[in-house]
């Protein structure tokens, strides 16, 4: 394991940004998102991003293609670039479990081009979490907080960030930093062994940490959906997008094309299961009521995508939605009306 | 607050078994102190168990009157002084039915944000003791006392009344701090008087945050379109993300110009912002310009009068002049 003051933590963002973009938690205007690094970025390690990670591999808008028409032929333009490798820095264990919940969406058959590039030329350095937020429920999707994966994990403790490799290319980036690290030792160690238990002990105290969701099995799918209670649970939802928008795992898009002096640009950008024209089709619309809008949202996290993939849920516990809505409705008190028998 | 709480559940309960309303549109309580819902109440039954009304009851829910026209019988809804003015707004355009609809105003000393009581350290917040400008947050980790200004809504920060201007009976127990309609302009006029590059970089900077959840436009009493332009496909600026570099700024115009003669200042737009954009400011701005070019107007401040966008008057400005006059 090697250590970096947390005061030359400019000097290891300049030095890994100038081959390579890097892309990390930045406030701007009061508010931190991941973007890109820049010389005087105000990074801010110690707050949750308003938006998640995902962006980098899942932009909120994407060009696909470009079409032009001269008579009665089409060119259709490619407009993917060559994605170059960059680093995304600073990701939570529950940001970087909803990857993995993005490839069972996106790297399977037919594989989305698209996604694929930029996932193949990330490297993710993620950052244990040492000051867990009262919304926060990651534990009981089974995600250890104090230990997220990636290519390269960093904890923060004392004054230094520490960093570990642990894949190929956590190495490789490694390599091109090393010179700015020192050696931790087993002094070291021991701290960051502490923290984690500490952590790991408010972690277990959160109020939604031990949210039971044993009552979302697929065998219960339609006992699920016909719950009374979606009408109370739905009843004051504005039909906004705050909590896809903000959601690590949504991964829904509505592809369009715009006219633009250039040819027509088809380009695809995030949709919302909560919006009034999500499942517009040529016949009409399938969900009429904010109430279909809302459940479908929370029987897809919970019920369709854990029955198409071994059980895994598409939620990961990362509490933006308990934080953004602008209701206060959200998964956490949805998994505690309707899911298992142990919620209170 | 805990003694309005109860006097407001007295209120709902009788109205309810008195037969004078069919039901409820209030609070209920969260699993939190401050994540409280809106919510229709049916019964006794239903008050009894999650009714609440503390200082984190913020949300303006003269908008949900909207939707509950098309249901039978009486509601009662509990009214904030700001949100009487949304209300009063509705009843204009022709939005609500005003005769099924029983109002009680409730006392107000300014909602608190959580995120700011967050931004003070202040984690695992389970309830408060409001002493006037003083307020003890209960926390799991101890009390603390904060100035209640610090930690306010910003939309009660710059609370422009506290007047009830629509009411069947009031329910007020303490003596509401005066508001100054006119202290909300200050920030107005901070923007008014940087230099236009200045003020696009600062407009720039906030809304290019914007993600455009449209929680917004969906908070906003004023939306009430059935089909909005920017869901419509028809419209050829129909849009769920910004196609292009700062196109957002589209959708902030547009909606704010709309708006523009029926905006409240409720400030229901920045409270639920997710990335925090002072939306407010650009509704704000024209609400000042309005008050210097026809005269000072509230929107909502009454059912009647005539709106100065809506109606020409011989006295008008000329349009343009004002940026003749280098404003």
């Amino acid at each position: 394991m090697l250590k970096i003051e947390l005061n030359k933590l400019n000097d290891l963002f300049a030095k890994i940004s100038s081959s390579t973009d890097l892309i990390l938690p930045v406030t701007v205007a009061g508010e931190t998102n991941f973007a890109k690094y820049e010389d005087g970025a105000e990074v801010n390690l110690s707050v949750q991003t308003v938006k998640s990670a995902k962006d980098s591999f899942f932009p909120q808008a994407e060009d696909l293609m470009k079409f032009k028409t001269e008579g009665k032929k089409i060119d259709i333009i490619d407009v993917r670039e060559k994605v170059e490798s960059f680093v995304l820095f600073g990701v939570r264990a529950c940001d970087y479990r909803s990857f993995e919940i993005l490839d069972r969406v996106f790297l399977v058959d037919p594989i989305d081009t698209y996604y694929k590039a930029k996932r193949e030329k990330g490297v993710i350095v993620t950052l244990a979490c040492s000051r867990p937020e009262e919304s926060c429920f990651c534990s009981a999707f089974g995600i250890d907080a104090t230990n997220p994966l990636g290519d390269v994990t960093t904890y923060i403790a004392d004054g230094f960030l520490y960093w570990n490799a642990n894949t190929d290319k956590g190495n490789a980036l490694t390599d091109a930093v090393k010179d700015l690290f020192a050696q931790a030792d087993s002094n070291d160690e021991a701290k960051i062994d502490e923290q984690k238990k500490n952590t790991k002990e408010i972690l277990s105290k959160l109020p939604y940490a031990n949210v039971d969701l044993s009552g979302f099995t697929p065998d219960k799918l339609n006992e699920l959906f016909n719950d009374a209670k979606w009408e109370e649970l739905s009843e004051a939802c504005l039909g906004c997008g705050s909590c896809t928008f903000v959601c690590p795992t949504c991964q829904c898009y509505d592809i369009k094309d715009f006219k633009t002096n250039d040819g027509v640009k088809r380009f695809r950008c995030w949709d919302s299961c909560m919006y009034a024209d999500f499942t517009k089709m040529a016949h009409g619309n399938s969900r009429n009521f904010q109430l279909q809008r809302f459940r479908q949202r929370f029987m897809h996290k919970l019920v369709y995508y854990p029955s198409n993939n071994e059980g895994i849920y598409s939620c990961v516990g990362c509490g933006r939605c308990v934080k953004k809505c602008p209701i206060s409705m959200n998964i956490a008190k949805v998994i505690k009306t309707i899911g298992g028998k142990n919620n209170d | 607050m805990q003694r309005i709480e109860n006097l407001m559940k007295a209120k709902a309960i009788e109205l309810l078994e008195n037969g004078t309303v069919n039901r409820v549109l209030g609070w209920t309580a969260g699993d939190f102190y401050y994540d409280n819902t809106p919510a229709i109440f049916n019964s006794k039954e239903e008050i009894e168990k999650s009714f609440v009304y503390n200082s984190f009851c913020g949300a303006n829910l003269s908008k949900y009157l909207v939707k509950e026209r098309k249901n039978e019988g009486k509601i009662l809804v509990f009214l904030k002084p700001c949100d009487t003015y949304s209300f009063n707004q509705l009843v204009k355009e022709h939005r609500v039915n005003k005769d099924n609809i029983y109002i009680v105003g409730i006392e107000c000393q300014g909602h608190l944000s959580i995120e700011a009581i967050k931004a003070k350290g202040i984690d695992g917040v389970v309830g408060l003791e409001e002493n006037g400008e003083e307020v003890t947050v209960k926390s799991i980790y101890g009390d603390k006392t904060v100035v209640r200004g610090e930690v306010m809504l910003e939309k009660c920060l710059s609370c422009k009344s506290k007047k009830h201007v629509a009411y069947d009976e009031l329910i007020i127990v303490n003596e509401m701090p005066e508001a100054d309609s006119m202290k909300r302009f200050s920030k107005v006029a901070e923007l008014e008087a940087m230099t236009a590059d200045e003020r696009f970089a600062f407009w720039k900077s906030e809304l290019s945050k914007c993600i455009r959840c449209n929680a917004c436009r969906n908070v906003c009493p004023a939306c009430t379109c059935t089909k909005c332009v920017f869901d419509n496909p028809e419209s050829g600026v129909d849009a769920k993300a910004n196609a292009d570099k700062f196109e957002e700024k589209l959708f902030h115009i547009i909606r704010s110009f709309h708006v523009t003669g029926r905006c409240t200042d409720c400030g229901e737009c920045s409270r639920v912002c997710p990335q925090n954009i002072p939306l407010h400011l650009i509704n704000r701005k024209y609400i000042k310009d309005i008050n210097e070019f026809y005269g000072e107007y509230q929107a909502g401040a009454d059912t009647e009068s005539k709106a100065p966008l809506t109606a020409f008057t011989t006295s008008d400005i000329e349009p343009g002049s004002n940026l003749k006059e280098g404003k």
